[in-house]
């Protein structure tokens, strides 16, 4: 497992949440290493635009195109993570990776009758999500850490691996072949994020 | 559906867990990480840690303590203490932590709280404020481990921070803090409706109800002190916490 380091904070939980299962992971932002590795996950805390500069100016994103787009090689993003790989973001001007389509938008209540605080900050659960290896024995029960303003809206029902409830149903989860994301901080829930991280590492390799 | 979150606020003095009435008799109740190993048992929602000399000792938060805590530590995990200069917020961030808890430096220097949101977002700051009756009953803003009176009130003090770029007010009142007799309710309420962040409640919770009563009057997430670390009003030593059961019965 290599977990790309493009200098946007916060790694040191996912570090030590796969120790604590069991999975070598390392930190690299070196492309060789990148290269090599035969999982990746993309984590991220902070502003879209400032994310996907960090990436582009890390020289990475070529490789990372080669390695999860020819190569095929399992990507998940986490929070920030999981936005990037959409086509862009009401947060900022940059366009993402672009590997999902759709763009991602600030939570938006004006049409709520219910007018939550914005960021959507603690557990919540995921509503039925779609059966999918990344959530092999999933429980309904099953919750997770959320802290985020913006969300993703896919181009494509397909992509929707599973949607949240604030205020309205959100997408919380996102795939497409061999690339997930989720907008949630498994590394921050629990057993419940162990079980996905553990999953994660388990999805074979092409 | 989001449901209120309840965390334990736990004390470190020298690298040891204690526990503080009205802010004073710091008494021992064990080891930090032990009771971390706990508590991700009992699946608490939060964890918060604030070192109550690292800021009146002026000596740096205790980076190496704070490290294993978070390795053990598989929830969001706060830390406050100490923290006076963006390389402090940003070493906790690297070992791992979810945000960082300011206090004493916020009051010195408002700016810390925005150069910390640039770079990790507001959700990341929460800022620690002790409030303190005065003989005539008006509330008051302490600092320094609650041993400096300011001349600010809450509700004004609290207000300006927001300004700065706080994502998160844990407003501990120091006339109720390990009484374990309820939450100042007036209190709560005032500085809920002077913010539109997040309020976390601390100091007096001694009972389940208090937490029920804690969000009625306008907290967003209550933290619990005595209520994690003793058993019951007798103060017999027992890292504890209300079931998620518990919770979703009271919060409903």
């Amino acid at each position: 497992m290599l977990i790309i380091d493009y200098g946007v904070g916060n790694i040191g939980s996912i570090i030590n949440m796969f120790k604590k299962i069991g999975v070598e992971a390392s930190l690299s932002s070196s492309k060789d290493e990148i290269l090599a590795a035969d999982k990746l996950l993309l984590p991220g805390v902070g502003s879209f635009d400032k994310g996907i500069q960090n990436l582009k100016s890390s020289g990475l994103i070529e490789i990372l195109n080669k390695k999860v787009i020819e190569d095929k090689t399992p990507i998940l993003g986490i929070c920030l993570g999981m936005q990037l790989l959409m086509d862009s973001s009401e947060e900022g001007h940059e366009q993402g990776l672009g590997w999902i389509k759709g763009q991602v938008k600030k939570f938006d209540f004006l049409e709520n009758e219910e007018k939550l605080k914005v960021p959507h900050m603690g557990w919540n659960v995921l509503l039925s999500p779609q059966k999918n290896d990344l959530f092999k024995d999933f429980k309904d029960e099953d919750r997770f850490y959320f802290s985020h303003s913006y969300h993703a809206v896919c181009e494509n029902d397909d992509n929707i691996l599973a949607q949240t409830k604030y205020g309205y149903n959100f997408t919380s989860s996102i795939y497409k072949n061999n690339i997930f994301g989720v907008q949630f901080h498994p590394e921050k829930s629990h057993k419940y994020g162990m079980k996905l991280l553990k999953n994660f590492s388990e999805i074979p390799t092409c | 559906m989001l449901r209120t979150r309840v965390m334990p606020c736990l004390l470190l003095e020298n690298g040891s867990l204690v526990k503080t009435t009205n802010f004073k008799n710091p008494t021992y109740i064990g080891d930090p990480i032990n009771s971390v190993k706990i508590y991700n048992e009992l699946e608490v929602d939060e964890l918060i840690f604030l070192d109550i000399k690292a800021s009146t000792n002026n000596t740096p938060p205790p980076f190496k303590i704070i490290q294993e805590i978070a390795s053990e530590c598989f929830m969001p995990f706060s830390y406050g203490g100490g923290i006076q200069t963006l390389d402090d917020a940003k070493r906790l961030f690297d070992i791992g932590l979810e945000k960082v808890s300011l206090n004493t430096a916020a009051y010195y220097n408002p700016k810390l709280i925005t150069q910390i949101a640039n770079i990790y977002g507001t959700q990341s700051v929460i800022i620690s404020v002790d409030v303190k009756k005065t003989l005539f009953g008006h509330y008051r803003v302490h600092i320094n481990d609650g041993k400096k009176k300011t001349k600010h009130t809450p509700f004004n003090y609290v207000k300006k921070l927001e300004e700065y770029g706080a994502g998160e007010i844990l407003l501990n009142s120091i006339d109720k803090e390990g009484l374990m007799d309820g939450f100042d309710l007036n209190l709560i309420q005032e500085i809920s409706d002077a913010i539109s962040i997040p309020l976390v409640a601390l100091g007096g919770a001694g009972e389940i109800e208090d937490i029920k009563k804690a969000k009625k009057a306008g907290a967003s997430a209550i933290a619990l002190g005595s209520m994690a670390v003793y058993q019951n009003r007798n103060r017999g030593i027992l890292i504890n916490f209300p079931t998620q059961d518990e919770l979703k019965k009271i919060l409903k």
